[in-house]
C-alpha cells in the first residue's frame, strides 16, 4: 500500500503464529508437511484475515529440498544432494518483464561461474485464492544450479549463490520495471526451500499442488503465518524467511538498518572480493523488520559465524547484569557488543539452515515457545502446546524456550543440543575474555586530568537566559531530579500549544514526539525488570564484520551516557594509543543569520570529515557562547553528523560525544542518543546544580552527589523512554530514532533527520535560526533592565501571564463553572469563544482548521442535544484516583442522559451495579481493563455496557502506573481487591498482550465474559495508529478510541505530558483513512477523545471521523476542578482528586452541573451541524470536505504548515463506509463454553451439583467465561456454593483458560495448558493435572503456558507441573501450588498464596507489594540468585505458616495425586526446613498497621 | 514549591490591629504585623495551582505563588526580587489595594484565602528594614527624554520604568509633594507619608527629576512639553461627582478630599487652603459608602465626632459571595474596614433629597428618602423611591465621598488631545493618544480605578512609549492574563 494521507507505509506491523516440526532420526516424509500445517490450522486464531473474508496475511512453510521428487518432476538431469541449489523464485505476471528479470538473474549466476542447470514451473492451483491475493499473485518458477567444479566447498558455493541473487535483487530493484516488485527469491539454498504466499493456513498445501506430492519429503518442516495489521501484505513479506522466522517485532529497526549502512563502509571479505560492492545495501529499503533481520543473518552467516552464534549475536541474552553468568560467556556477549547491537524487542525466532533447526527467544521472553518431545523421535515446537496432537504416553519431555535461550536440533546427529552445550561452544571459539580485557577501556579506568573546564566568558544568567532555562526549569525539572534522583511527577493534562504553534522560542527537541509501545509490541518495565535491561555503551570506531578478532574490541565502555564535567574532561584530553577525541564547536556567528548557521553546520561535516582515520571520538560542543556566538541547537549539529557522515561512508570510525548547556530532561538526551550521540555532558545543567547547591537552595546533599543524583535520574529517565517502546539496551536505542516530528518542514527534516516521519510540515532553519536569535538578543539586553527577573518564571505546566498560552485558563474555567452551575448561556458562550478563539490564535492543529462548503439548514431538523449525548462518554478516571463523590458523580450523570461513564483502572464498589431507589445509577456503563486488572472480576464485567481495554493512556503512553500504599485506603482497596496499605503497580503492558494476536484473544476473553458489552479498544495518537486500528479491527473490537496526548492523568512523569503521543486530529484523520483504506471502517465504531472542550472540538473531531466522544478534563471542571494540578498529592482541595476525608467534603460538583456541560456542548454542536447542513452526527462523520485549512494564517511558525494530509479523503474502489454499519463477527456460538453453558443450566440457576466432562483442543479459548458470566448475572458477586459446578476436560486447553471463572465451579484438566491459565479468576477451583498414562516426570515438565492467573481476584489452583514466565503476575488473591516457575513469577503480585514446589527463574517477586509465597529451596539456589529482593523480605515460617503450607501440600497432592507432593509430605519433618516464605515489606507493615487500627477500633468502640 | 498541605496545617493568620480606642486617639498607622516565622507559615497557605487565579486576578500580575514560596521558605530577599519585578510600589499596594488577588485565591473557595496583600507588605516592609531597597540607576542613558506628568502611583511607575530603561524623565506634579492621591488624598493612619517619601527619595537617587507645583496647562505651558521626546499623562480623575439637590453649596457640605486633603497638610504642617473643616463635637454623615467614605468615617473619628453615620444609595451587599459574582470574580459583598469598626451608624438604600440649614446658614439636617433599585432584563436597573420613606437627619457636617466622574480637561483642550463620553483621556492600545508622542495612563484614561491599576497602567505604558522611542522594549510586561468577568 503506497503512502498517502497521513498513512506511512512503514509503520505496517505483523505478529504471528510460528513453530516447527523434526524428526530426530531424520526420517522423511510427507506426514510432517502435513503435521506441520496442521500447526498454523490450529494456531489460526493467532491470525487474521481481510476484508475479503479470503485472504490470509501470509503463511509459509520451509522444508528439507525434495531431491527424489524434484529428480522425479525435473526435466534435466541434477546432481547429488547438496551439489546443487534450489531457488523459489517469484517473477513479474507480464510475459517480457518475466523474461528480462530471468534473464537478469541467469547473467548474474554465470557471472558467478554458476551453472544453471533449468528452470522449473512451480504448479499452483489459483482456485481458493482470495481477491485481494489474486491481484498480487506473482509467476512462481523453480530455478536449479549447479557447481561448475566439484573443488567449490559448499560454503563458497553458499557464497556465490549469495552473491548473484543479492547482485541480482538490486539490479531489478533498479531497472525501474513496473513490476520489479513481483521479482523475489523465497528459498535459495542447496539445503531448504520455502514454499509461502498470501495464503490462509489450509490453503499453502492447496495452493502449492508440489506439497501433495507423496515424494516431496522432508526431516523438517518450519511453517509461519502473519497476523498484519493493514490488509494490504505482500506475497513476499510472507514467512518464514530464507534462514528464520519471526514472532514478534523488532523495535530497534531503524538504528539497526542505520548501523549495518554504516558498517558496509568497511565491510571487506576474500570470499566476495570487488563484488562486495555490489551487494550493498545489504538491508533493502521498505522491508519488514523480520525480513531485514534475516537478510543480515543471512550476511553474518558468509562472515563464516555458525547460525546459533549470529543468533546470539543478534539476540543476545540479557548478560550485562547477570552475575551468574559464566565469566567467558558474559566476555563472549560484551564482545560481540562491540560489533553488533542487539536486534531489539520482543522476538521469538525460530531458524534453520537445513542442518540445525532451532529458536531462540530474546531476553525479556515475551513470546511463547512449547516445544514436546515425543517417544517416535519428534520434536514440534510452537507457540502454543496442542497444536499436534501426541498420546501422553508418546510424550518423552514438555518443555518451553526460556527467555534469551536457545534451543537447537542437530538434525544430522539426530539429538537436541541444550542451551549451554551450544554456547559453550562457541564462546570457547576465541579467547573473549583476554580480547575484552585487552582493549575495551572503561570510562571509569581512565584517570582524571588535571585540566581546567574551559571558562565561560559570557556570565551565568545570560547563558540560562541564551538557551531558554526559565525558573520552572530549575525548580520542576531540574531540582526534583537532584534531590530525589528521579524524573518530576505532574497531574493533569497538557493544553499549552505545540512547539510549532507556540509564541515563545522553542528548544528543538519540542518538536520531536516519542514513540511508544502500543498492542504490536509490550513497553517494558525497567524498574521492576532491571535486569534484563541496560544503558551502557561503548564508544569508539568500527571495524570490518567478516572478522573475529581483538581489535574489535577496542572501545570506551561507559555506564551512564550522562556524564559529568570531570568525565568530559578525560575524555576530551584522553591520552591512549587507541583513543583520540577531538571537539568541534557548535557555534556560529549571529549576524551572518540563517547562512551563518547553515554554513556552521556543513563546517562541522567538513571538520570531521578531514579528523577521518585520526579520531575516533568527536565532541560537539557548544561551550564559548558570547554576544557574537550563539549556540547551534545541538540535536541538529549531531543528528546532521551522524547522518551526513554515514551518507558519505566515514561515520564508522567515531563515536559523538556531546557538551551541551542546553539539555535538562530526559527527552533531550534521549533524543540526542537517538540521532547517534553516545554521551551527552550537560554541563550548564551540571552549573545550574553547583549553584543551587551553593546557594543552599538545595540543602543537605554535596555537590557531587548532587550532580551524580541528576545524572542518575536522566539515566531512569532515558531508560523508561527506551522502555515505553519495548526496548532494553541502550546500545540498540542509539541512532534509533524512534520519534515523529511534528511541525518541521519537510525538506529541513528530509536533510537533517531523514527517515524520520514529519507529517505536516512546519518550521525550517529560518525560523529556527530565527528563535536562536531571539533568545539570544533578549539573553543580552534583559540584563539592562534593572528590577526585571534575571529568568522567565516558565509557566509550561502551572500557567503564567508571561509563560505558554494554556487552554485551561483563568478565564475558561471561571466562565465554564459560571455556566454550568446557573446554567447560564452566555457564560458558556464566552467559554467557549475563548476556547475556540484560543484554537484559533493556534494552540491546536483544529484551530487551524474552519468550516467549508456550508449549506445552512433551519436549527430544528438538526437532532436534538437528547439524541446527540447518548454518542459523549466521560474519561476513564479510577476510583483512587479521583474521590468517590466525583466518580460517582459522572456517573449519575451520564447514565441520566444516556451517556457513559467510565469506571477506570480502579474497579467498581459492587453495590453501584444495582439502580437506586430514585432511578439514579451510579454504575459506570464502561469498565475498564487496565494493565493492573484491579476488581477486574466476572461480576464487575458482567456489569458493563462496554469494556475498554486500556492500552495506552494519553498523558503517559507505554507506562505504568503506581499507587503508593499510602493512598490504598481500605476503601480504595476493597474496590481494588487489594490490601490495605499495600502499594499497588499498573505494569507498563498488559502482561497478556504483547503483540496483536495477544489482543485478540483477551477481546475474545472479554467477550466471553460479557457477550451483551461492545469491547472498546483505546489507543493513543502517533505515527502509524492507523495501522495499528486496522489490526484492532481484524481483532474484532467493537469500538476504538484515539485518545490524544494531551489527556489528563493522576500522575505522570512530566516530561511523558509533554514529549509522548500526538494530538487526536492526526490520530483520529490517519485512523479514519487507513480503515476506509483497508475497508475495515464500516466493522468498527471510532471514538475521539483528549482535550475536547467545545461543541466545535467536537464537530471537527466528527467531520474526522469520529462518531463517539469522551471528556474528561472538562466535565471535572465543570464540577469543580480548578485545574489545581495536585492530584498526585492528594491535596485537591475541592474534593475531586483526593482521598482525604476533609478534602473530600469539599465537593460541590452536581450531576446537573456535567448534564449542563454536556448540553451546552451539544448545542453548540447543533448550531454548527445546521450551518454545515448535517441533521444528524451520523450523516456527518468523516466529511472532510467540510473543513479547510484556514486562509488567514499569519503565525510566523505556522505559515509553513500543511494540514492537507489531514484533510486526506482516501479514495477507493466502490464505496467504502465512512463510520460503522456492520457489527464485529464474534462467533462464539460454537464455542465449548456454550455448550458448557447449556449442559449446566441446572447447577447455573437452581445451584444443582452438575459434573460433567469434555475433550479438549487448544482452540477451546477462555473456557469458563461464558457460564461464570451467566452465574454473575444471577447471582452476582456470591457466584454459586463451591463445587457446585464441576467440569472434567482431558487434552490440551486453549489459551486463557478458567478465565474470570467465577465461585462454585471447578475445572480439572488431565493434560495440559496454554498461556493465561486463570486470568481475573473469580473464585473458582483449577486443577491441572499430568495425564494418568503419561510416564514422565511431573515436576520436570511444562505443563501450563505464561502469564497465568493474571489479575486473579480469589480462588485455588492446583498444578501438576512447571508453569511458563510470569506466574500468578499480579495476582490479587488467587491461593495456588505449582511445581516450577520461569522468570519473573509474583511479579506486581499484592496479594494470594502462592507455593511453589520447585524452581523459579530468575527476578521472582519483582514488584510484589502484596501476599505470600512459599518456595521450596531445597539447592539454596532461590535466595541467591532468582528472587528480586528490592520489595520482599526472606523470612522463616511460622508455625501458622507451617500449618497453612502443609494443609495446601495436601489438597495438592489429593486433588492433582502429585508425585512430588505425596514425596515431600512423606518426609515432612525435614522437608519442611527447606521452604522459604517471601514476605513483601509493604504487606508487612500494613499487616502492622492494621492491626492497630483495629486494636484502636476496639478501644473506642 | 512551598509545603505539601500547608492550607491544612494553618490557618488564615492577619496582621493585628491596636485597639481601637488607642489608635483613634493619632494619625498613625495602627498595624501590628505578624512575627517573621508565622509570616512565612502564611505562606505555606499557598497551594501553588496549576492555574493561580491569584496572578490573573492581579491587575499587575503579581507572581504570586512565586514570592508565597520564597516566603515560606525564608528566602525573603529573593521574594522581594519576585515582587519588585512586577510591582514598583509593593508598599502602596500591600497598604491599600482591596487585594482581588485574594477574592480569585483558589483556596478561598473553601477556606479563607491566602493573606496574599500581607505577605507582600511584609515583603516590601522587611525589604527596607534590612536595606534591600536601594536605588538602581541604569546603566547607560539613550538620550531620550520624557515629561510624566502628575506622580500619582501611574506616574510614578511610569517615571521609574523609563528610567529603568535609560531614558530621562522629569515628573511634574501640580501639589506641592509628590504622590497624587497617596499624599494627602489616603488619610496618613492608612499610609504614612514616609512611606511615600522613602520611595520618592530611592526614584531620585535613581536620576529622576521631580518637579512639584507645577500644573501643567495651569503655571507650565503645554508647549513647553515640546522639547521632550515623548509625554506620558497620568494625571488621575481628579473631576469629584457632586449631588444635584438643594443645599448642596451650604457651607457644612464639603467634599471628602477637600476634608482629607486639609487634615494630611495640617499633619505635616503645610499651607492649608480655605476655612479649617473639622468634625470635632460634630454629627457627620458621610455620603458615599466606598473607601473615600470610609477614609472619611477614620478622619472624623479621628477628629472627635459626635456620631459618624454613613449613607450607600445601593442595597446592602451579602455578607457571602453571591451566586452572580462567583469565585474568582470580583464579589459584590460585606466589606467591613478597620475604619468602619471604629465607629459608624451605616445606611443602605438611602438617597440625599435635600440639605437643611438654620437660619444662620448653618447645616443643621438633611432629608432622605429611601430607595429601591428596579431590574428589568434588558435594562439598566431603575432607581425607585419607596413612598412615605422620608426622614430628616440631624447633622452638622456632611463629607461627599461619591467618587470622580472623570479626568480634568484643560491639558486635552489645550493639546488637542481626544477625551470620551466620560471625559477620559482616549488612547490606543499601546497608550497613546491622538497624539504620537503623548501617551497616557492610569485613572486620566481608564477613569477612577485601584491603585494597583494604576501601577499597571504606568508600567505598560512605559513599555509601550520605550517601543516607540527605540523601535524595541526591554521592559517587562504583564502579558495576557486579565481575569475577564464578562
Amino acid at each position: 500500500m503506497k503512502d498517502q494521507g497521513l498513512y506511512l507505509s512503514e509503520f505496517e506491523r505483523d505478529n504471528c503464529g510460528a513453530g516447527f516440526i523434526c524428526n530426530l532420526h531424520g526420517e522423511k516424509s510427507n506426514t510432517i508437511i502435513h503435521n506441520a500445517l496442521e500447526i498454523l490450522v490450529k494456531l489460526e486464531h493467532r491470525g487474521a484475515i481481510s476484508s475479503d473474508g479470503k485472504t490470509g496475511d501470509g503463511a509459509g512453510i520451509l522444508i528439507d529440498i525434495p531431491h527424489e521428487f524434484f529428480n522425479r518432476v525435473c526435466e534435466f538431469a541434477l546432481p547429488a544432494p547438496k551439489e546443487y541449489a534450489v531457488g523459489m523464485v517469484f517473477l513479474p505476471k507480464s510475459l517480457n518483464q518475466y523474461k528480462m528479470c530471468a534473464e537478469i538473474f541467469e547473467t548474474q549466476l554465470i557471472r558467478q561461474g554458476l551453472v544453471i542447470l533449468g528452470w522449473r514451473k512451480v504448479p499452483v492451483d489459483t482456485s481458493n485464492l482470495g481477491e485481494i491475493a489474486a491481484k498480487t499473485e506473482p509467476r512462481i518458477h523453480q530455478i536449479f544450479i549447479g557447481k561448475k567444479t566439484a573443488e567449490l566447498t559448499e560454503f563458497e558455493f553458499k557464497a556465490k549463490l549469495f552473491a548473484a541473487r543479492k547482485i541480482t535483487e538490486h539490479l531489478i530493484e533498479k531497472s525501474k520495471l513496473a513490476e520489479r516488485n513481483f521479482f523475489y527469491v523465497s528459498s535459495f539454498s542447496t539445503t531448504t526451500i520455502i514454499y509461502k504466499g498470501l495464503l490462509i493456513p489450509e490453503d499453502i498445501g492447496r495452493y502449492y499442488t508440489d506439497l501433495k506430492e507423496s515424494d516431496v519429503v522432508t526431516r523438517l518442516a518450519l511453517v509461519h503465518q502473519r497476523f498484519s495489521t493493514n490488509t494490504f501484505p505482500s506475497w513476499e513479506l510472507a514467512q518464514p524467511f530464507r534462514y528464520m522466522c519471526h514472532n514478534g517485532e523488532i523495535n530497534t529497526l531503524r538504528g539497526n538498518v542505520n548501523r549495518m549502512r554504516t558498517r558496509e563502509e568497511l565491510m571487506k571479505s576474500d570470499l566476495f572480493g570487488d563484488d562486495i560492492n555490489e551487494l550493498f545495501p545489504i538491508i533493502f529499503d521498505g522491508k519488514s523488520d523480520s525480513a531485514s533481520m534475516d537478510m543480515v543473518v543471512e550476511l553474518l552467516v558468509m562472515t563464516g559465524r555458525p547460525l546459533p552464534e549470529v543468533m546470539m549475536m543478534m539476540v543476545p541474552e540479557a548478560w550485562e547484569k547477570d552475575t551468574t553468568m559464566s565469566p567467558e560467556k558474559r566476555a563472549f556477549y560484551e564482545y560481540n557488543s562491540c560489533i553488533m547491537e542487539p536486534w531489539d524487542g520482543p522476538a521469538s525466532v525460530p531458524f534453520t539452515d537445513g542442518n540445525y533447526i532451532g529458536a531462540l527467544l530474546d531476553r525479556n521472553g515475551l513470546r511463547p515457545s512449547r516445544y514436546t518431545v515425543t517417544k517416535d523421535g519428534y520434536v514440534i515446537m510452537s507457540s502454543e502446546i496442542g497444536v499436534i496432537e501426541v498420546a501422553p504416553e508418546n510424550v518423552v519431555k514438555h518443555g518451553r524456550l526460556e527467555p534469551g535461550k536457545m534451543f537447537l536440533v542437530d538434525m544430522n546427529a539426530g539429538r537436541i543440543i541444550e542451551d549451554q552445550e551450544i554456547k559453550d561452544e562457541i564462546v570457547f571459539k576465541h579467547p573473549y575474555k583476554d580480547w575484552v580485557s585487552q582493549h575495551t577501556l572503561p570510562l571509569s579506568k581512565v584517570p582524571y586530568t588535571n585540566n581546567q573546564c574551559p571558562i565561560e566568558i559570557t556570565d551565568y544568567k545570560t547563558r540560562l537566559r541564551l538557551f531558554g532555562y526559565t525558573t520552572e526549569d530549575i525548580a520542576t525539572i531540574i531540582t526534583p531530579m537532584v534531590v530525589n534522583a528521579k524524573e518530576a511527577i505532574g497531574s493533569m493534562g497538557y493544553d499549552a500549544p505545540l512547539a510549532v504553534l507556540s509564541d515563545e522560542p522553542q528548544l528543538l527537541y519540542n518538536y520531536f514526539k516519542q514513540l511508544f509501545a502500543q498492542v504490536t509490541n509490550p513497553p517494558l518495565d525497567g524498574i521492576r525488570e532491571e535486569i534484563i535491561t541496560d544503558i551502557s555503551l561503548a564508544i569508539g570506531e568500527d571495524r570490518n564484520i567478516f572478522d573475529s578478532i581483538p581489535e574489535q574490541a577496542k572501545k570506551l565502555r561507559i555506564q551512564n551516557p550522562v556524564i559529568s564535567n570531570e568525565d568530559l574532561k578525560k575524555i576530551k584530553n584522553i591520552d591512549h594509543p587507541d583513543f583520540k577525541a577531538i571537539s568541534i564547536p557548535m557555534l556560529y556567528e549571529v549576524e551572518k543569520g540563517m547562512n551563518g548557521l547553515e554554513k556552521a553546520l556543513e563546517d562541522i561535516i567538513a571538520k570531521a570529515e578531514a579528523a577521518y582515520n585520526q579520531v575516533n571520538i568527536i565532541i560537539l560542543s557548544d561551550r564559548g557562547v558570547d554576544q557574537k556566538n550563539a549556540p547551534i541547537p545541538a540535536l541538529l549539529a549531531c543528528s546532521y553528523l551522524h547522518h551526513a557522515l554515514n551518507k558519505k561512508g566515514k561515520r564508522s570510525k567515531f563515536g559523538i560525544v556531546i557538551e551541551t548547556a542546553e539539555a535538562r530532561e530526559p527527552h533531550h538526551f534521549a533524543t540526542l542518543i537517538g540521532y547517534g550521540a553516545s554521551a551527552v555532558n550537560p554541563y550548564l545543567a551540571n552549573e545550574i546544580i553547583r549553584t543551587l547547591v551553593k546557594e543552599n537552595v538545595i540543602t543537605g546533599i554535596e555537590t557531587e552527589v548532587a550532580v551524580q543524583n541528576f545524572n542518575k535520574a536522566i539515566g531512569k529517565g532515558i531508560l523508561k523512554i527506551m522502555n515505553k517502546i519495548g526496548i532494553s539496551t541502550l546500545h540498540s536505542y542509539r541512532g534509533s530514532q524512534i520519534f515523529e516530528i511534528l511541525g518541521l518542514k519537510k525538506s529541513f527534516a528530509s536533510k537533517y533527520f531523514p527517515y524520520t516521519p514529519s507529517r505536516i510540515g512546519g518550521i525550517g532553519l529560518y525560523v529556527l535560526e530565527k528563535d536562536i536569535i531571539k533568545r539570544h538578543e533578549k539573553a543580552f539586553s534583559v540584563s539592562e533592565i534593572n528590577q526585571t527577573l534575571q529568568l522567565p518564571t516558565g509557566g509550561d505546566f502551572r500557567w503564567r501571564r508571561n509563560g505558554e498560552k494554556h487552554q485551561f485558563n483563568p478565564t475558561t474555567v471561571s466562565k465554564l463553572q459560571q455556566a454550568v452551575r446557573t446554567k447560564n448561556k452566555q457564560s458558556y458562550q464566552v467559554y467557549a469563544d475563548t476556547i475556540n478563539e484560543q484554537n484559533k490564535s493556534f494552540m491546536t492543529l483544529r484551530g487551524l482548521f474552519e468550516f467549508d462548503n456550508l449549506n445552512p439548514i433551519s436549527i430544528d431538523e438538526v437532532e436534538p442535544w437528547t439524541e446527540i449525548v447518548k454518542r459523549f462518554k466521560t474519561g476513564a478516571m479510577s476510583y483512587g484516583s479521583i474521590s468517590q463523590e466525583a466518580h460517582e458523580n459522572l456517573a449519575i450523570a451520564m447514565n441520566r442522559i444516556g451517556g457513559k461513564s467510565n469506571s477506570g483502572e480502579g474497579g467498581e464498589n459492587p453495590n453501584r451495579f444495582t439502580k437506586q431507589a430514585n432511578g439514579d445509577w451510579k454504575n459506570s456503563a464502561i469498565k475498564q481493563v487496565a494493565s493492573g486488572r484491579f476488581g477486574v472480576s466476572s461480576h464487575y464485567l458482567t456489569s458493563a455496557k462496554e469494556i475498554q481495554i486500556k492500552m495506552a493512556q494519553g498523558a503517559k503512553p507505554g507506562e505504568g502506573g503506581q499507587l503508593p500504599g499510602e493512598k490504598v485506603l481500605p476503601w480504595i482497596a476493597e474496590v481494588r481487591n487489594s490490601t490495605p496499605y499495600v502499594g499497588l503497580i499498573s505494569p507498563p503492558p498488559h502482561h497478556d498482550i504483547y503483540s496483536i494476536e495477544d489482543l485478540a484473544q483477551l477481546i475474545f476473553d472479554l467477550k466471553n465474559a460479557n457477550r451483551e458489552a461492545r469491547i472498546n479498544v483505546k489507543l493513543v495518537s502517533k505515527v502509524g495508529v492507523g495501522t495499528i486500528a486496522a489490526g484492532v479491527v481484524k481483532a474484532k473490537a467493537d469500538v476504538i478510541l484515539i485518545s490524544g496526548y494531551d489527556g489528563g492523568t493522576g500522575a505522570s512523569p512530566l516530561t511523558s505530558l509533554k514529549h509522548t503521543g500526538l494530538p487526536w486530529e492526526l490520530g483520529i484523520a490517519e485512523a479514519q483513512q487507513t480503515l476506509v483504506l483497508n475497508n475495515l471502517r464500516e466493522r468498527v465504531v471510532l471514538e475521539c477523545d483528549g482535550q475536547l472542550k467545545t461543541g466545535r472540538d467536537v464537530a471537527i473531531a466528527a467531520l474526522l471521523g469520529a462518531e463517539e466522544f469522551g471528556f474528561a478534563t472538562a466535565p471535572l471542571v465543570a464540577s469543580g476542578c480548578i485545574m489545581m494540578r495536585a492530584c498526585h498529592l492528594n491535596t485537591c482541595p475541592v474534593g475531586i482528586a483526593t482521598q482525604d476525608p476533609e478534602l473530600r467534603k469539599n465537593f460541590k460538583g452536581k450531576p446537573e452541573h456535567v448534564i449542563n456541560f454536556m448540553y451546552f456542548v451539544a448545542e453548540e454542536l447543533r448550531q454548527i451541524m445546521a450551518q454545515l447542513g448535517f441533521r444528524t452526527i451520523k450523516e456527518m462523520i468523516g466529511q472532510v470536505h467540510k473543513i479547510n485549512a484556514k486562509e488567514a494564517i499569519s503565525h510566523y511558525k505556522v505559515k509553513g504548515i500543511d494540514v492537507s494530509a489531514i484533510l486526506y479523503q482516501p479514495k477507493c474502489e466502490g464505496s467504502a463506509a465512512l463510520h460503522n454499519t456492520k457489527k464485529q463477527e464474534h462467533h462464539l456460538d460454537n464455542v465449548l463454553d456454550m455448550k458448557i453453558k447449556n449442559d449446566a443450566i441446572a447447577a447455573i440457576q437452581n445451584k444443582t451439583q452438575t459434573t460433567l466432562n469434555y475433550s479438549i483442543k487448544n482452540t477451546d479459548r477462555a473456557v469458563g467465561a461464558i457460564t461464570s458470566n451467566e452465574i454473575s448475572k444471577i447471582h452476582g458477586k456470591e457466584g454459586l456454593p463451591e463445587n457446585t459446578l464441576q467440569l472434567n476436560f482431558k487434552g490440551s486447553a486453549g489459551q486463557s483458560f478458567g478465565a474470570f471463572t467465577t465461585k462454585g465451579i471447578t475445572m480439572t484438566v488431565e493434560g495440559e495448558t496454554n498461556d493465561y491459565l486463570g486470568k481475573g479468576l473469580s473464585g473458582g477451583k483449577i486443577i491441572i493435572k499430568k495425564p494418568k498414562k503419561a510416564d514422565f516426570l511431573a515436576e520436570e515438565n511444562i505443563i501450563t503456558g505464561n502469564v497465568s492467573f493474571y489479575g486473579g481476584i480469589s480462588g485455588e489452583a492446583y498444578i501438576n507441573g512447571i508453569a511458563g514466565e510470569r506466574f500468578a503476575v499480579r495476582n490479587s488473591g488467587v491461593i495456588t501450588v505449582v511445581e516450577g516457575v520461569g522468570d519473573h513469577g509474583c511479579e506486581y503480585m499484592t496479594g494470594g498464596k502462592v507455593v511453589i514446589l520447585g524452581k523459579t527463574g530468575r527476578n521472582f517477586a519483582a514488584g510484589m507489594s502484596g501476599g505470600i509465597a512459599y518456595i521450596y529451596d531445597k539447592d539454596k539456589n532461590f535466595t541467591e540468585n532468582s528472587c528480586n529482593t528490592e520489595m520482599v523480605d526472606l523470612d522463616e515460617l511460622t508455625s501458622d505458616d507451617r500449618s497453612e503450607l502443609k494443609q495446601l501440600i495436601e489438597n495438592h497432592q489429593k486433588y492433582t495425586d502429585s508425585a512430588l507432593a505425596t514425596k515431600l509430605l512423606a518426609n515432612w519433618q525435614n522437608e519442611i526446613q527447606h521452604f522459604v516464605k517471601v514476605f513483601p515489606k509493604d504487606y508487612k507493615k500494613a499487616l502492622v498497621r492494621l492491626q492497630k487500627e483495629k486494636e484502636l477500633a476496639q478501644k473506642t468502640a | 514549591m512551598g509545603q505539601i498541605g500547608g492550607f491544612k496545617t494553618y490557618k488564615r493568620q492577619d496582621e493585628g490591629n491596636k485597639a481601637v480606642n488607642k489608635r483613634v486617639k493619632n494619625y498613625n498607622e495602627f498595624t501590628i504585623p505578624l512575627e517573621k516565622e508565622k509570616q512565612q507559615d502564611q505562606g505555606s497557605r499557598c497551594m501553588d495551582c496549576g492555574i493561580p487565579f491569584c496572578h490573573s486576578g492581579c491587575p499587575l500580575g503579581n507572581l504570586i505563588p512565586d514570592f508565597n514560596d520564597m516566603v515560606n521558605k525564608g528566602e525573603w530577599k529573593k521574594a522581594l526580587e519576585i515582587l519588585h519585578a512586577t510591582n514598583n510600589f509593593p508598599e502602596f499596594t500591600g497598604r491599600l489595594c482591596p487585594a482581588p488577588c485574594e477574592q480569585a485565591c483558589v483556596l478561598g473557595i473553601i477556606d479563607e484565602p491566602v493573606s496574599i496583600e500581607e505577605i507582600e507588605k511584609s515583603i516590601i516592609d522587611r525589604g527596607f528594614k534590612e536595606g534591600w531597597v536601594v536605588p538602581q540607576p541604569p546603566k547607560t542613558r539613550t538620550g531620550k527624554t520624557i515629561a510624566v506628568v502628575g506622580s500619582g502611583p501611574a506616574g510614578l511607575a511610569a517615571a521609574q520604568q523609563l528610567n529603568r530603561a535609560g531614558h530621562t524623565v522629569t515628573v511634574m506634579e501640580r501639589d506641592d509633594e509628590i504622590g497624587g492621591l497617596l499624599r494627602y488624598g489616603i488619610p496618613n493612619f492608612k499610609l504614612e507619608k514616609e512611606i511615600i517619601d522613602r520611595r520618592v527619595d530611592i526614584l531620585e537617587a535613581e536620576g529622576i527629576s521631580f518637579k512639584t507645583n507645577t500644573n501643567v496647562g495651569v503655571n507650565y505651558a503645554v508647549s513647553e512639553l515640546d522639547k521632550f521626546d515623548a509625554v506620558v499623562l497620568c494625571g488621575g480623575a481628579t473631576i469629584r461627582r457632586s449631588l444635584p439637590v438643594k443645599g448642596i453649596d451650604n457651607k457644612g457640605v464639603v467634599q471628602a478630599m477637600d476634608f482629607l486633603t486639609q487634615k494630611t497638610k495640617q499633619l505635616f504642617n503645610k499651607k492649608i487652603e480655605g476655612e479649617l473643616i473639622t468634625a470635632k463635637d460634630k454629627n457627620v454623615i458621610v455620603i458615599g459608602g466606598g473607601d473615600t467614605g470610609s477614609d472619611c468615617v477614620g478622619t472624623s473619628n479621628r477628629h472627635g465626632a459626635k456620631s459618624v453615620t454613613n449613607f450607600e444609595i445601593m442595597p446592602k451587599p451579602p455578607i457571602e459571595r453571591s451566586e452572580k459574582t462567583p469565585w474568582p470574580f470580583w464579589p459584590l459583598q460585606l466589606k467591613t474596614t478597620s475604619s468602619h469598626e471604629e465607629g459608624c451608624d451605616r445606611n443602605w438604600l438611602i438617597n440625599t433629597k435635600e440639605f437643611v440649614t438654620n437660619d444662620k446658614g448653618e447645616l443643621i439636617a438633611l432629608k432622605t428618602i429611601e430607595v429601591e433599585w428596579v431590574l428589568k432584563t434588558g435594562e439598566r436597573p431603575q432607581l425607585v423611591e419607596k413612598p412615605n420613606s422620608e426622614k430628616t437627619w440631624d447633622c452638622d457636617l456632611v463629607l461627599l465621598a461619591l467618587g470622580f466622574t472623570g479626568a480634568d480637561q484643560t491639558i486635552s483642550s489645550q493639546m488637542g488631545l481626544e477625551v470620551d463620553q466620560r471625559t477620559n483621556y482616549v488612547a490606543n492600545e499601546s497608550y497613546q493618544t491622538n497624539n504620537p508622542k503623548v501617551f497616557t495612563a492610569g485613572d486620566m484614561r481608564r477613569g477612577q480605578s485601584l491603585i494597583v491599576w494604576a501601577i499597571s497602567e504606568g508600567r505598560e505604558a512605559a513599555r509601550c512609549v520605550d517601543l516607540f522611542l527605540m523601535g524595541s522594549s526591554n521592559l517587562p510586561t504583564k502579558g495576557q492574563g486579565d481575569l475577564i468577568s464578562e
